[in-house]
């Protein structure tokens, strides 16, 4: 039950308790009450738990994530002699 | 689709594979607390994929699993009864009470209905005056929010013909209760995503300093788990016990502070009884005091429940992450997703399912 998945946003009605909106997982629309994410607006992206939007989905904080794990490689081609050099014959024969 | 694709990437997940890799100069123990993290897991071939250092036993964290027999058989009279809509999350109509389950209620004629949301068990006590609608309220903390509001409105709306059946359970106290046990091999903890979206994570500071066990707040997609299973191994690695946040994008320190404050005006902590591994002093939520005339177990009194575990079932040991559910002698024999023996091989989360549902037979690994 845990396994939420993100959603956008897409419309919002009502307030308090019954602030209501329709969000798309890629196509399938659920009607999803959103009181739990009173900040949340059309266009946002959130992760909905039986019914219920728990919380609204951080785009710069996701963008950093990904920026890290693609870092990882990058600071290891630098540190590592070898690895850079078997990198650039691979780019070379790649290219050839 | 955004936000999920990103995070699968198979050529950055070797990446930190080999990174974990070279982390890795002992072995380690790590569990993941969460059933759908266990799922992941499984059925990305995670498990498999990491160095022989590293290994990932399952955690308790299946609310269907660790609902106590004695609330499914309250549940299952309950439901047998003439004038009472019976409504639950669909995964809990296979689990096996004292001999039968919520599915054969049904098919005996009792009028069980499975719901997506607890508002949806709210909407059927509105369209159905002359009936008692009672939903099977379980869960986490991630769904205590969910289930706090239903009963919340139907108070607000004076709807007397609705009530719940509340059994819902608390990470942090598992926690301590696995690590309190003699027999446990876990040195560090990935805590489960959406439970903390709910809660934040500051409850667990005192978790790793006291036990000395790096906690790491971990997402579900391959990406998330493999960072989640990294930073636990380079606190391990260096000695460092803390808890860190690997899944930045839906949890902050402080989590969801809405549903805190109605999780804390409708619910009340308690001592519970969790299936498989007994009472965790509190471990639980219940119904506060204001909303006790909504308690579907005060509501409906069930007496004469003497309930009965297959003897077969180790699931409690899978529960507490002492055995992998292919070692169980019955499963895939005497046990399977059609004829369970416990709650772990019928739920979404449970770990005995995760392993039959991908193919994780003893037998067929021995063959050549
Ligand atoms: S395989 Fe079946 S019998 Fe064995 S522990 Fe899991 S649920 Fe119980």
């Amino acid at each position: 039950m845990c396994l939420g998945i993100p959603g956008k946003v897409i419309d919002i009605t009502g307030e308090g308790v019954t602030r209501t909106g329709r969000v798309d997982f890629d196509g399938i629309v659920k009607e999803v009450n959103l009181a739990y994410v009173p900040d949340i607006t059309v266009g946002d992206y959130t992760i909905v738990h039986v019914g219920f939007a728990i919380t609204q989905l951080d785009e710069e904080a996701a963008l950093e994530t990904l920026a890290h794990l693609q870092e990882i490689e990058a600071v290891e081609v630098e540190l590592d002699p070898d690895a850079a050099l078997a990198a650039e014959e691979a780019a070379a024969r790649g290219e050839a | 689709m955004k936000y999920l694709d990103e995070f699968r990437d198979p050529e950055l997940a070797l990446r930190l594979i080999d990174d974990i890799s070279r982390l890795a100069t002992k072995r380690h123990v790590l569990m993941e607390v969460c059933g759908g993290q266990t799922h992941s897991i499984i059925r990305n071939g995670i498990d498999r994929l990491l160095p022989d250092e590293i290994e990932m036993v399952h955690g308790p964290g299946c609310p269907v699993c660790v609902t106590p027999l004695e609330t499914i058989d309250k549940a299952l009279a309950i439901a047998s009864r003439d004038g009472v809509i019976f409504c639950s999350f669909g995964d809990m109509l296979r689990v096996p009470g004292s001999g039968r389950d919520l599915f054969s209620v049904k098919s005996a004629g009792g009028d069980v209905r499975v719901v997506y949301s607890p508002l949806d068990a709210v909407q059927i006590a509105r369209d159905n005056p002359d009936h008692e609608t009672v939903f099977f309220g379980i869960g986490f903390e991630t769904t205590a929010p969910a289930n706090a509001m239903a009963v919340y409105q139907a108070k607000r709306e004076g709807l007397t013909n609705f009530s719940m059946l509340v059994s819902h359970v608390l990470v942090p106290p598992a926690m301590r209760a696995i690590l309190d046990a003699p027999t446990n091999r876990v040195e560090a903890f990935l805590a489960a995503g959406h439970v903390c979206s709910v809660m934040g994570y500051e409850e667990y500071d005192p978790i790793a300093a006291e036990y000395g066990t790096p906690i790491v707040v971990t997402g579900f997609e391959p990406l998330d788990l493999l960072q989640g299973i990294k930073m636990a191994v380079v606190q391990l690695e260096e000695g460092r016990a803390e808890v860190e946040n690997a899944y930045q994008r839906a949890v902050n320190r402080k989590g969801n502070l809405p549903a805190q404050a109605m999780v804390a005006d409708v619910f009340t902590t308690i001592d519970r009884n969790w299936r498989g591994i007994g009472m965790i002093p509190q471990s639980g939520w219940a119904l506060a005091d204001d909303y006790r005339s909504l308690d579907a177990a005060e509501r409906f009194t069930v007496t004469d429940i003497a309930t009965v575990e297959s003897p077969l079932c180790h699931a409690g040991e899978v529960l507490r992450g002492t055995l992998k559910p292919d070692e169980c002698p019955a499963f895939g024999k005497e046990c399977t997703p059609r004829t369970p023996l416990g709650a772990t091989m019928v739920s979404a989360e449970g770990a005995c399912a995760a392993y039959y549902l991908y193919g994780r037979f003893r037998e067929l690994e021995a063959s050549p």
